[in-house]
């Protein structure tokens, strides 16, 4: 059980990604990443939709047939966003008008309806959440951590619009870390999102590979005895 | 041949009873956030209102009081809304939702606040897809430009002063960035000298913001 849980987490986080392995929800994140509040709303947004889809298509899972699952998935997920939607309209009035058309568009992210396949169809609810937790907030930190870079290259600034996300009371959070006469515009334009995007998957890459590096040695010490035991007996 | 026909049915069934719970629940989420979404919304048209037009020149509920037109001097074919100001049941402002068709990249929509002598008393940019860093400068978040447009009248069309500096006008332009201003500015002219010839006609019109929806 516990296993279950780190191995969960570990999953959505790192080892399988959503953004940086999957490859998966690009449009939206290439899209809003401009800057750190709306990376971490669309981030937000996409995490609540994706525990609620899972958590329902787990309720559910044992009463859909396999041949309709797909139509029902969809309609589950729709629904999610619409009242999502309708949410953000609500009570975060000024995010929901700077995020637009993306918030309809979580319905696309492909991350979502992949998990309710491939594990929420599967398991049950408690480790369905869990998967759509931990998906969502691998999704979330690398948007946040491509929002800021982008932000912070393109503007010099970061936190700005936070007011957008948490109120008027907000708008001190805004740190001008650079000044600039004007803003780097490679950055905030599309082509400053893939460029990034490479930096972080080749990034995370580097990482692997070497924690791979250091993995090797510590299995050949591991299997050298037992080669000589086989070899004995 | 009789089991896959039950088989649809039952599938058949199934779908319609999830369709019938997921809209059940968007449209309990919508029963509940409708009037809170009515009234950000107002809230947020409100503050753009009080920015334009100071709010000692009227005495309605502004947001109230409008009409529809569609005139080729608003930019584009499509109806734009026209609030009406009066102060003590005389007319004093309008205010005109127009739309500059010639942005660097499409239209520019903006709210301007014209006097009844075609004075502008304030602009502000509701909708615009400019370049960020060099025409979203229009926006008041991100420069004071915008600001700059204020208690200056719009003499005739022959007013050459309603301009960027580049062409001979009043107004500042961008570094890098000529044809945002300058869309606005005549945007901004064209409005105000619909307001001038048309204040009557505009004054008359009935009604379509009475019931505070649209």
């Amino acid at each position: 059980m516990k296993d279950n849980i780190k191995e969960i987490s570990l999953q959505g986080l790192w080892n399988n990604n959503s953004v940086l392995v999957q490859l998966l929800g690009l449009c939206p994140l290439l899209a809003v990443s401009t800057s750190l509040i709306n990376a971490l709303g669309l981030g937000i947004a996409s995490m609540l939709v994706l525990i609620g889809s899972n958590i329902s298509v787990s309720l559910v899972r044992n009463w859909v047939p396999k041949d309709i699952r797909i139509p029902v998935f969809v309609m589950i997920i729709a629904g999610f966003v619409t009242i999502i939607q309708l949410l953000m309209n609500a009570y975060t009035f000024g995010l929901y008008q700077s995020l637009g058309i993306f918030i309809p568009l979580i319905v696309t992210n492909c991350v979502i309806i992949a998990r309710a396949e491939a594990f929420a169809s599967k398991n049950p609810i408690h480790l369905s959440a869990l998967d759509g937790f931990m998906m969502g907030l691998g999704f979330t930190l690398v948007l946040v951590v491509l929002g800021s870079m982008r932000e912070l290259i393109g503007q010099g600034t970061l936190f700005d619009g936070a007011h957008l996300l948490f109120g008027e009371w907000a708008r001190v959070l805004k740190l001008e870390i650079i000044k600039f006469d004007n803003q780097f515009l490679l950055a905030i334009l599309p082509p400053g999102a893939f460029i990034g995007m490479g930096f972080l998957i080749a990034g995370k890459n580097i990482i692997d590979e070497q924690i791979k590096d250091k993995e090797p040695k510590a299995q050949d010490t591991e299997k050298a005895p037992r080669a000589r035991v086989t070899s004995l007996t | 041949m009789i089991t896959e026909k039950n088989a649809m049915i039952k599938n058949g069934l199934i779908l319609s009873v999830f369709a019938l719970v997921t809209t059940g629940l968007v449209t309990a989420t919508q029963l509940l956030t409708k009037d809170e979404i009515v009234k950000q919304e107002k809230k947020q048209l409100l503050k753009v209102l009080d920015q334009v037009l100071p709010s000692d020149k009227y005495d309605n509920q502004l947001y109230l009081d409008c009409t529809l037109v569609e005139a080729s001097f608003l930019g584009t074919k499509k109806p734009h809304k026209i609030y009406r100001a009066t102060k003590n049941n005389l007319p004093t402002a309008l205010i005109l939702e127009s739309t500059a068709p010639d942005g660097y990249s499409g239209n520019i929509d903006i709210l301007t606040a014209v006097y009844l002598d075609g004075t502008v008393a304030g602009v502000r940019v509701l909708k615009h897809k400019e370049t960020p860093g060099l025409g979203d400068k229009i926006e008041v978040e991100k420069s004071q430009w915008i600001t700059k447009i204020k208690n200056i009248q719009v003499k005739s069309e022959q007013d050459t002063r309603w301009a960027v500096k580049k062409d001979g006008g009043m107004f500042d332009q961008f570094t890098g960035a000529t044809i945002t201003p300058r869309a606005v500015i005549s945007a901004v002219k064209r409005a105000s000298l619909y307001a001038q010839s048309e204040a009557t006609m505009l004054f008359d019109a009935p009604n379509v913001c009475a019931n505070g929806k649209k």
